[in-house]
């Protein structure tokens, strides 16, 4: 037992989770008192004493499926006599339900007989046949062999195929009409829908889980830990992101915010170290006799920057310049002007779409959708879109103002623009250069960060939140 | 040692009895906390019942309910403990003549000069104690340590007095709504318990246990409606004392079925941006 906790951990460690000793001590004296075989209890005990991150929480889930997923009466891979009992039990009562006598045993079952009884457990929503069922069906469908080099969405895409599940929820919206008798209001209808969404989620989980089962028992669960194991959100490359990952971001991004907004009004507040505020002084040294015992000094008041974001959304980069603009409108409280520019090979200013509505995301769409920001076909072209930000917005660039450039620089050869570079940052506070490349990348190919970092007051590799997240503190 | 709690199931069932339906993850960290003796650290979005997880654990222990609120500026002759200088003054000039120096030093850094604030009255007492240390998140980094000693070893140093050992081990609950990222030394101390949303199921359950004359029907409804909206992006997605509040006012409406029209008519009470009851009102097709 402690070799298995051990070498979870360490698998952990391995997908990045900081746990630390005592938090390792404190798992191991939770389990003794949980006992293994209540698999959720026991989850929620290891949860609780090595997880302090609710963001983690899903690697955890992943390490914790794989490396328990063998372990306990109820989920052993062989002897599987609780299944096959209820098993018969259900073929019990189909028969009495419709009366044609299959034979015993679930492989007797035709696919037609398969699809009915997961139509039935998915009205009723029962769990317990759920699972069976999607055993079932990856032992059908899936086509599982021993030592086969492919990874589990292989295998998964073949047992969902085979099921058609899309269909089956446009059956289970039929059943759900017949029984009301007629029309759904559109209410209705969207409520019925969720449900049935929300239980045919729950059987995927059911087969991704057995399919991960049978891959450990294959495999050996070191080596399947390994395949599985995926970056934590915020170490999550903009640029590499999956949808899904792309939707953890986004969920990610909102108490990032409120973080980061609370931790700079606080810094805004606390940083003490204003000049000798004389008129304050002399009026407590009254109390004093006239000595000034007590030395005031004046807060400071530190100017709230003025920002520019001029931002590429061409292709690869599209879904780092959106988090970056989503980020800086989310605490745009922390800056006393916020103005954005997106191109691709055009210029476009956007601040407008931004500041008519409350929904980022709405702004987001629109900028995709609306701003015009081609010119000629297409593609990047750095050099044309900053001579044309300098024509219409230069003068624009005040003391007060910093210039954030976000993009990969890769100019598909064209001229560069470079000289706009070096003009703005003669008249603004700052220019800063957001990479979201790897810095190994920088330089190479048509990539020429490096001319024009070398005008800028620094060029910073931004590919995951976390790096966003400390760019963005230093800046406001 | 004996504990409090026997098992999970023992937890689970007394909350239930004091109205507070609980999962499998909140049971087993409150059994868990009880067992190790460790406090825990209640993190979620709010409305999600958090505070009211220490509530009910103290209603249902028939322990003492403890409760220091966070705010910025919290200091510990707030939180630990402070010399009650007026009485020590007035000890002083009240015995001028009689006593000598050694006399009075000693005596008035005693007990009786003490004022306990809320985390030493948690370990003095001689009553079982639930301690509930609301939105932790609010303090400042350096505050955060002085609950560091409180929370690992259970005891109180007073430079004049000497450490203060606990009279029993209280259940220790730290909520926090997750406005910045709490110092690692704090989290090591915990246990960690995220509180999100519940499931359907068990919001169908919440309803009809919170709201009187509720329809099991209605409660369903309810459930369902809320769940979709969850799953919205929204700017603050509803909480369950929300769903709470909207049950009742259904049920005052006297509406035992939800149409189109009155979902949209009491769409306010669940969320609380225009921009979010436009988007949801949208979505759900109850906008005519």
């Amino acid at each position: 037992m402690l070799d298995l906790l051990s070498g979870f951990i360490t698998e952990l460690r391995n997908a990045g989770l900081p746990v630390s000793l005592t938090e390792n001590l404190d798992a191991m004296e939770a389990i003794k008192h949980i006992p293994m075989e209540d698999r959720d209890a026991f989850k929620y005990a290891l949860g609780a004493t090595l997880v302090k991150n609710n963001s983690h929480w899903r690697s955890f889930e992943t390490v914790f499926e794989v490396y328990f997923s063998l372990r306990g009466a109820e989920y052993a891979i062989d002897g599987d006599k609780d299944a096959d009992e209820f098993w018969r039990e259900m073929q019990e009562q189909q028969r009495q339900g419709e009366a044609n006598g299959s034979s015993g045993g679930m492989e007797g079952l035709s696919a037609e007989e398969l699809m009915s009884i997961l139509m039935k457990a998915l009205m009723a929503g029962d769990q317990a046949m759920m699972r069976a069922l999607a055993r079932q069906a990856v032992q059908r469908f899936a086509g599982m062999e021993p030592g086969r080099p492919v990874g589990g969405t292989y295998y998964l895409y073949r047992t969902l195929r085979n099921l058609d599940l899309e269909a089956m929820l446009e059956k289970l919206m039929e059943i759900s009409r017949q029984e009301v008798g007629g029309e759904l209001t559109a209410l209705e209808e969207r409520l019925e829908r969720d449900e049935h969404e929300d239980q045919i989620e729950k059987f995927k989980q059911e087969i991704e889980s057995e399919i991960r089962r049978r891959l450990v028992a294959d495999r050996g669960v070191e080596a399947m830990a390994k395949t599985l194991r995926k970056p934590l959100p915020e170490d999550v490359e903009f640029m590499h992101a999956s949808r899904d990952e792309m939707q953890n971001l986004k969920k990610a991004l909102q108490p990032l915010t409120r973080k980061l907004a609370a931790r700079l009004a606080r810094k805004r507040r606390h940083g003490r170290k204003g000049p000798l505020d004389f008129r304050s002084t002399v009026r407590h040294s009254l109390s004093y006799g006239g000595v000034p015992a007590d030395p005031q000094f004046k807060y400071p008041r530190p100017a709230k920057p003025e920002l520019m974001v001029v931002a590429d959304i061409s292709g690869s980069v599209a879904a780092f310049a959106r988090f970056t603009l989503m980020l800086v409108y989310a605490i745009q409280g922390q800056f006393s002007k916020v103005r954005s520019f997106v191109f691709i090979d055009g210029l476009d200013e956007v601040t407008e779409y931004f500041r008519n509505t409350e929904d980022i995301s709405v702004a987001i769409q629109r900028v995709n959708t609306e701003a015009d920001v081609i010119w000629v076909d297409g593609h990047s072209d750095y050099g044309h879109a900053f001579e044309v930000f300098w024509n219409k917005f230069g003068k624009e660039i005040g003391p007060k103002t910093t210039v954030l450039l976000l993009g990969d620089a890769r100019n598909n050869y064209h001229a560069s623009g470079s000289w706009v570079v070096k003009e703005m940052r003669q008249k603004a506070r700052h220019v800063y250069w957001l990479n979201p490349e790897p810095k190994s990348y920088w330089n190479t190919g048509d990539s020429i960060v490096g001319e024009y970092g070398t005008f800028t007051d620094g060029v910073y590799e931004c590919r995951n939140m976390r790096q966003l997240e400390s760019f963005v503190e230093k800046l406001a | 040692m004996n504990h409090r709690l026997e098992s999970v199931q023992t937890v689970r069932q007394g909350l239930k009895d004091v109205n507070y339906l609980a999962d499998d993850g909140i049971a087993g960290v409150v059994f868990l906390a009880e067992r190790l003796g460790k406090p825990v650290l209640v993190e979620g979005p709010a409305g999600t019942g958090k505070t009211q997880l220490a509530k009910s654990v103290a209603d249902f222990t028939g322990a003492r309910l403890i409760r220091l609120q966070c705010y910025e500026g919290l200091d510990e002759s707030k939180a630990l403990y402070e010399w009650n200088y007026k009485k020590q003054l007035l000890r002083i000039q009240a015995d001028r003549k009689s006593d000598s120096w050694e006399d009075v030093h000693d005596d008035i850094f005693g007990e009786d000069f003490l004022l306990t604030r809320p985390l030493l009255e948690a370990i003095t007492s001689n009553d079982p104690v639930v301690l509930l240390i609301d939105e932790v998140d609010r303090v400042e980094v350096e505050t955060e340590a002085l609950l560091l000693e409180i929370l690992s070893e259970y005891q109180v140093s007073i430079p004049e007095l000497g450490t203060i050992q606990a009279k029993q081990i209280p259940l220790v609950f730290l909520t926090s709504n997750n406005t910045r990222e709490l110092s690692e030394a704090l989290k090591r101390r915990c246990l960690f318990l995220h509180v999100d949303y519940p499931d359907m199921e068990r919001e169908k359950e919440i309803v009809l246990t919170r709201v009187e004359g509720i329809s099991e029907n209605l409660a369903d409804q309810i459930a369902r409606i809320v769940r979709s909206i969850r799953q919205l992006d929204l700017k603050k997605a509803p909480s369950v004392s929300e769903t709470i509040d909207w049950a009742r006012t259904l049920v005052l409406l006297g509406i035992e079925y939800i149409e189109a029209e009155q979902a949209k008519e009491t769409l306010h009470i669940l969320l609380k941006y225009q921009s979010d009851i436009a988007k949801a009102a949208k979505e759900l097709s109850i906008d005519k």
